[in-house]
């Protein structure tokens, strides 16, 4: 039975894209047949996080429009032939995305992958809206800071209320994890951030994974490679094992700070 | 703080960003064709063929690959081989 994830956050910088890709080039990876949707009509960039923006012709929009073929607008990874992107328009607004064409899509999708994951632009807006509605699981993307947090909330608040899931009245929810990025636990240690037991705790959904503050992520979206295909990193590692929880696998969340900080690191981050 | 003069040793993640952004920026940016020009391309080059020959609405595939230097079109157009065997028989 094929499942549809939305990645999700409220707040932009988070890491949603990244994750996004990261999340689902580890589901591929695993044999599983899955497809990544950029749902930020307008401001599209899953295409480069992916690195398939030079092969963009037909569009998300376009499928919802009946200007193509869903086959003519999915595009197959080169590195993992299980692997699609269907990228969004850049050119259009938010409103091409009607509640019926993103369901036609999914339901045409969900025919063909095992794993639909549908990477949601920020804010609440109608993009967020569409990419969460028909949603089975959600993954909430949460910095361990005051305003991300705070989103994250209404984002809950919001998969509880308006989802498809959540409007047919069984008291059903679309189950949501928490993963945490750009952790960062030299500064956790310092008492400088919340811990993952702060967010948790205010939160009150699994944790899904711990993803720490990395410069392999920042290298990744440089040259287009999901993180999980890039050089070996813990940040690499947290997303194979945030893939593994996903599917079911009950590990421990390991925490672990990238092997080389210090200067190197502070480095990438004064530019970020 | 001597790490602020000295050039990152894995040099090529940060140039290769910017040449992404150039080429795709450039496309987007550039007095070429409209972004929507392909799905009206596909539309013409359909009703070019269903002039002479019936095929399918969805037979048409059209793919790109852009580069700084060259960009390639590749368009594949399905036939269906009733149609073949009518038109060489014809």
């Amino acid at each position: 039975m094929s499942k549809v994830i939305v990645v999700t956050s409220g707040k932009g910088g988070v890491g949603k894209t990244t994750s996004a890709a990261a999340l689902s080039a580890g589901l591929a990876k695993r044999g599983f047949k899955t497809c990544v949707i950029d749902f930020d009509v307008g401001l599209r960039n899953l295409d480069m996080i992916m690195g398939c923006e030079r092969r963009v012709v037909f569009d998300f929009i376009n499928v919802i429009q009946g200007d193509a073929k869903l086959k003519q607008a999915l595009i197959k990874d080169r590195r993992l032939d299980n692997l699609s992107i269907l990228p969004t328009s850049q050119t259009r607004d938010k409103e091409a995305l009607t509640q019926e064409g993103v369901e036609k899509v999914l339901n045409e999708l969900r025919e063909e992958f095992d794993y639909i994951v549908c990477d949601s632009p920020a804010g609440i807006e109608r993009g967020a809206q569409m990419a969460m509605y028909f949603a089975d699981e959600a993954v909430v993307v949460t910095n361990p800071e005051v305003s991300s947090v705070r989103d994250s909330d209404r984002m809950l608040g919001l998969l509880n209320s308006k989802t498809a899931r959540a409007e047919r009245g069984d008291g059903s929810a679309v189950p949501a994890h928490l993963l945490l990025t750009r952790y960062d636990p030299k500064r956790i240690e310092d008492g400088e951030m919340m811990t993952v037991e702060d967010v948790l705790e205010i939160l009150a959904i699994p944790l899904l994974g711990v993803i720490p503050e990395s410069p392999a992520v920042l290298r990744a979206s440089n040259v287009g490679v999901p993180v999980v295909l890039g050089d070996s990193s813990r940040a690499a590692t947290a997303y194979e094992e945030a893939v593994g929880r996903l599917i079911g696998e009950q590990t421990e969340v390991r925490i672990e700070a990238e092997s080389r900080p210090g200067l190197f690191q502070r480095l990438f981050k004064r530019t970020a | 703080m001597f790490g602020f003069f000295k050039k990152p040793k894995k040099a090529g993640s940060g140039s290769a960003a910017k040449e992404r952004l150039q080429i795709l920026l450039a496309h987007e940016k550039g007095s070429g064709p409209s972004p929507d020009y392909l799905a009206l391309l596909q539309r013409d080059i359909l009703d070019a063929i269903r002039r002479h020959v019936h095929v399918e609405k969805d037979a048409v595939d059209i793919r790109v690959d852009r580069d700084d230097e060259l960009s390639s079109l590749e368009i594949n157009i399905e036939l269906p081989s009733q149609t073949m065997a009518q038109a060489t028989g014809q």
